[in-house]
C-alpha cells in the first residue's frame, strides 16, 4: 500500500500501463514538458520520452482525430483534453466519429482511445472551466464513461479503460486532485461497469459520482448521528451502468437519492430514476429524489458556486425532509 | 462591407460567368508513363464510371435509398492516386467515397450491395453509401462530417510513424472542406509532426450548391492556403489521370521517405449535382457543357489511341468492366435485407450493444 494523491495517481496509472504496453502513446496540450496544467502527467516525458508523450497545439479536433486514427491502425492512445468543457470544440470526433465507427463499419473498426479530461466545479473557474459534462458523453451510443472518486480507482479504472478496446471518456475531477488515498502495491487493474457500495445502510440509498462521493459519505455520517442509515453507492462508471448494484440496494433500503454535479436536465440521475421507477417501483416507499446542480451555467464567485453544487448540507437536508 | 456577396444577380449562380476548364495539356502524353500503367489507369476510370452510372440507374429504380454522392467526371483523381498507392497505404475519404473505395481494389459487389442496404454489403448494410470502409484494403473509412477525417487521417499517419512502417496516408476531401477549422488544425498538425500524409483537395468548384470562389478568401481554396503551413503550392489537372498519377507518385514518395505532408489541389468538376436530391441547376449551362467536353475518360481514350492502342483493346477493357458491374449488380440484388439480429451488434468490442447489466 502506498498513499498517493488523486493527482499523482493519474501519472502512476498511466505509467503502469505505458510500461506494460510499449505501443501505448499519449498526446495533449502541455502534457509533456509542463507535466499537465493539473500536474497529472508529471514524470511521464522523462520516463517514456517525447515519441510516446507528446505536446500538441491548442487543436482539440486535431488531438482527438489523431488519437482515433492512430488507435484504429494499431496504436492505442491516451488523449488529454485539458478541461472537459473543451470537449464541445471536438465533440464531432467524440460523438460522431470514435463512438460510431465500429457499428457503422459492420464491426471492422476498433478505436482503443482513452480521452482523459479534467471535469467539474469547486475551483471558482466560472462557467467555461467548471462544468460537469459526464452526461454529455453518457447519451452517446458507443462511448464508455468513467469518473473515479479515489486514487485507487483512478489507477485501476485507468488501467481498465486503457485495456478496453472501445473509446472511453475518463473524467478526472479537479476538486479531488489534492485528496489522498491508499493504492495497492503491484499492478492495479479494476473493471468498468462495477459500482461500489462505499458505505452500507438500510434506510436510504444515495447514488453518487466523483466529487459527490465524499460529500455523500459525509452526509451519510451526519445522517447516522440522527439515526438514519444511508447506503452510499459510488457509481464509478456511467457506461456501462451497474444497475444491479442500484436495484439491489433499493430492494434493501426502499428509498433512492441521486447526488449529481451535472445541471439538472438529462443528468445521469434521470436515467437512474427512470430505471428504478420502471424496475423497482414496488420496492419503493417514496419518490426517487434527485439532488443536482440547478439548471444554470456555473457561476464563478465562491458564494454562488457553493450554492449551486450539491453540498453535504443540502444532501443531509434533502434526505431528512424526504424520509420524514 | 463586401456587398458583392449580396448582389442578387450574382447569387443567381446559374447566370454567372462560367468557370471554364483549362485545355488538355497535350504534353502529358509524354510523361514517361508506360503503356501497361496507362491501360491500368484507363481500366480504373472505366470501373468508377460504369459503377457509378449503374448506381445512379438504381437510384432511379428506387433500389438505392437514402442519399448518395457521385464522383462522375472526377474519376481521374481517385484512379491516379489509387494507382500510385502501395497496397498497405491508407485511404481516407468523404461521403463522396465510392470511387476512392473502388480504386483501392475493394470488390464491386459488396459496395453495390451496401448502397442497396443489403446484408451482403461491405458494412452489412449498417453504414450505407456515405461510410464505405474496407480495413483489409487500407480503405480506412468514408466520413460524412466535413473536416473530421483530415484529423483522423493524421492519426493513421502518426501511427505509421510510431510503428516505423513507411506506409503513407492519402486523405481526399472537397473544396468546401478548406473553410472549416478542422482543415487548418489538421494541416498545421501534420506539418509540425512531419507526418507521412498527402491531403488531396478535389476542387470541383462547388461547395454543395454554392460556387466555392464566392465563399473563399483566395482563388485556389487549398493551394493558396499551403504556404500558411510551410507547404508548397501544388495544383494539378484533376481531369487528366496521367497528371494526377505523376503528382501522386511525387508526393507519396516524399511522404514515404520522411519528407512530411503535402497538400494537392486537383481541379475537376462533378458532372452531376451534389447528391441524389440535387439536379445541379445552379450552374451555368455553358460551364457544365464545357466541363463535359473535358471529361477525363474520352480524353484518356483519345490519348491511348494516339499512343497506338487499338479501339478493339479499349473496347475489350470496357466490356470486361461492364461484365463486372453487371455481376456486382446481380450480387447486390440477390442480397437479403440485413437480418434483425444485426441491429444490436457491434456497438462494443464484445460484439453487443449492452450499456448496463
Amino acid at each position: 500500500m502506498a498513499e498517493l494523491s488523486y493527482r499523482d495517481a493519474v501519472a502512476y496509472g498511466i505509467a503502469q500501463e505505458m510500461r506494460r504496453d510499449p505501443q501505448l502513446v499519449m498526446l495533449g496540450e502541455d502534457i509533456a514538458g509542463a507535466g499537465g496544467v493539473f500536474k497529472t502527467t508529471v514524470g511521464l516525458l522523462n520516463e517514456f520520452g517525447p515519441t510516446r508523450v507528446r505536446d500538441t497545439p491548442i487543436s482539440e479536433q486535431a488531438i482527438l482525430g489523431a488519437a482515433m486514427g492512430a488507435a484504429m491502425t494499431g496504436v492505442p492512445v491516451i488523449a488529454e483534453i485539458m478541461f472537459s468543457d473543451f470537449l464541445a470544440v471536438c465533440f464531432d470526433i467524440v460523438a460522431n466519429e470514435m463512438a460510431k465507427s465500429r457499428y457503422m463499419t459492420g464491426g471492422q473498426m476498433s478505436v482503443p482511445v482513452v480521452v482523459r479530461t479534467a471535469n467539474g466545479g469547486g475551483s471558482r473557474f466560472g462557467a467555461q472551466h467548471s462544468q460537469s459534462v459526464e452526461n454529455w458523453c453518457m447519451m452517446i451510443p458507443g462511448l464508455k464513461v468513467v469518473a473515479p472518486s479515489t486514487p485507487a480507482d483512478v489507477v485501476g479504472l485507468l488501467a481498465a479503460s486503457i485495456r478496453d478496446p472501445d473509446p472511453v471518456v475518463f473524467f478526472e475531477h479537479k476538486s479531488l486532485m489534492a485528496t489522498k488515498g491508499d493504492v495497492p502495491e503491484g499492478e492495479v487493474i479494476d473493471e468498468l461497469g462495477q459500482a461500489k457500495i462505499v458505505r452500507a445502510g438500510t434506510d436510504a440509498t444515495i447514488v453518487a459520482l466523483a466529487y459527490m462521493v465524499p460529500r455523500a459519505l459525509e452526509a451519510a455520517e451526519r445522517l447516522a448521528e440522527d439515526g438514519i442509515s444511508a447506503e452510499v453507492i459510488d457509481l464509478r462508471t456511467l457506461v456501462p451502468l451497474d444497475t444491479n448494484a442500484i436495484l439491489g440496494s433499493v430492494a434493501k433500503t426502499s428509498r433512492v437519492f441521486t447526488v449529481e454535479e451535472n445541471p439538472r436536465l438529462c443528468g445521469w440521475g434521470a436515467e437512474i430514476a427512470s430505471i428504478v421507477a420502471q424496475e423497482a417501483f414496488w420496492d419503493l416507499d417514496g419518490p426517487v429524489v434527485r439532488i443536482t446542480t440547478p439548471h444554470i451555467p456555473l457561476p464563478a464567485a465562491e458564494a454562488l458556486e457553493d450554492l449551486a453544487i450539491p453540498s453535504t448540507d443540502r444532501i443531509v437536508r434533502t434526505v431528512k425532509e424526504n424520509l420524514d | 462591407m463586401n456587398t458583392e456577396m449580396f448582389d442578387p444577380e450574382l447569387m443567381d449562380y446559374a447566370n454567372r460567368d462560367p468557370r471554364l476548364p483549362s485545355p488538355v495539356d497535350e504534353g502529358n502524353a509524354d510523361l514517361g508513363i508506360d503503356l501497361e500503367q496507362r491501360l491500368d489507369l484507363y481500366e480504373r476510370q472505366q470501373v468508377l464510371r460504369q459503377f457509378e452510372k449503374r448506381a445512379y440507374d438504381m437510384f432511379l429504380q428506387n433500389l438505392v435509398k437514402g442519399t448518395s454522392h457521385l464522383s462522375l467526371g472526377m474519376e481521374a483523381v481517385s484512379a491516379g492516386f489509387g494507382a500510385a498507392m502501395r497496397q498497405d497505404d491508407y485511404t481516407f475519404a468523404t461521403y463522396r467515397g465510392h470511387a476512392h473505395t473502388l480504386s483501392r481494389g475493394v470488390d464491386l459487389g459488396p459496395v453495390m450491395a451496401e448502397l442497396l442496404g443489403r446484408e451482403n454489403g461491405l458494412l452489412k448494410g449498417k453504414g450505407g453509401s456515405m461510410h464505405l470502409t474496407s480495413v483489409e484494403h487500407g480503405m480506412m473509412g468514408s466520413y460524412a462530417i466535413i473536416g473530421a477525417h483530415l484529423t483522423i487521417a493524421n492519426g493513421a499517419a502518426w501511427s505509421a510513424q510510431i510503428r516505423g512502417t513507411d506506409q503513407v496516408t492519402v486523405c481526399f476531401f472537397g473544396d468546401g472542406t478548406t473553410n472549416i477549422g478542422a482543415f487548418h488544425e489538421a494541416l498545421n498538425f501534420a506539418a509540425i509532426w512531419k507526418l507521412p500524409i498527402v491531403f488531396v483537395c478535389e476542387n470541383n468548384l462547388y461547395m454543395e450548391y454554392t460556387p466555392i470562389d464566392l465563399i473563399t478568401a483566395v482563388p485556389n481554396p487549398a493551394a493558396d492556403r499551403a504556404a500558411a503551413y510551410g507547404l508548397p503550392r501544388i495544383i494539378v489537372d484533376g481531369n487528366d489521370a496521367d497528371a494526377v498519377y505523376m503528382t501522386a507518385l511525387d508526393v507519396i514518395a516524399k511522404a514515404r521517405s520522411g519528407g512530411g505532408p503535402s497538400l494537392v489541389e486537383a481541379v475537376t468538376y462533378r458532372e452531376q449535382g451534389h447528391s441524389r436530391a440535387d439536379p445541379g441547376k445552379y450552374r451555368p449551362k455553358e460551364e457544365v457543357e464545357a466541363w463535359k467536353g473535358r471529361d477525363p475518360i474520352p480524353m484518356y481514350h483519345q490519348r491511348l489511341l494516339g499512343l497506338g492502342v487499338s479501339e478493339g483493346d479499349l473496347a475489350a477493357i470496357q466490356q470486361d468492366v461492364a461484365r463486372r458491374v453487371d455481376e456486382a449488380t446481380e450480387f447486390a440484388k440477390a442480397g437479403a435485407p440485413p437480418g434483425t439480429e444485426h441491429l444490436m451488434t457491434d456497438v462494443w468490442s464484445d460484439g453487443g450493444a449492452a450499456w448496463r447489466n
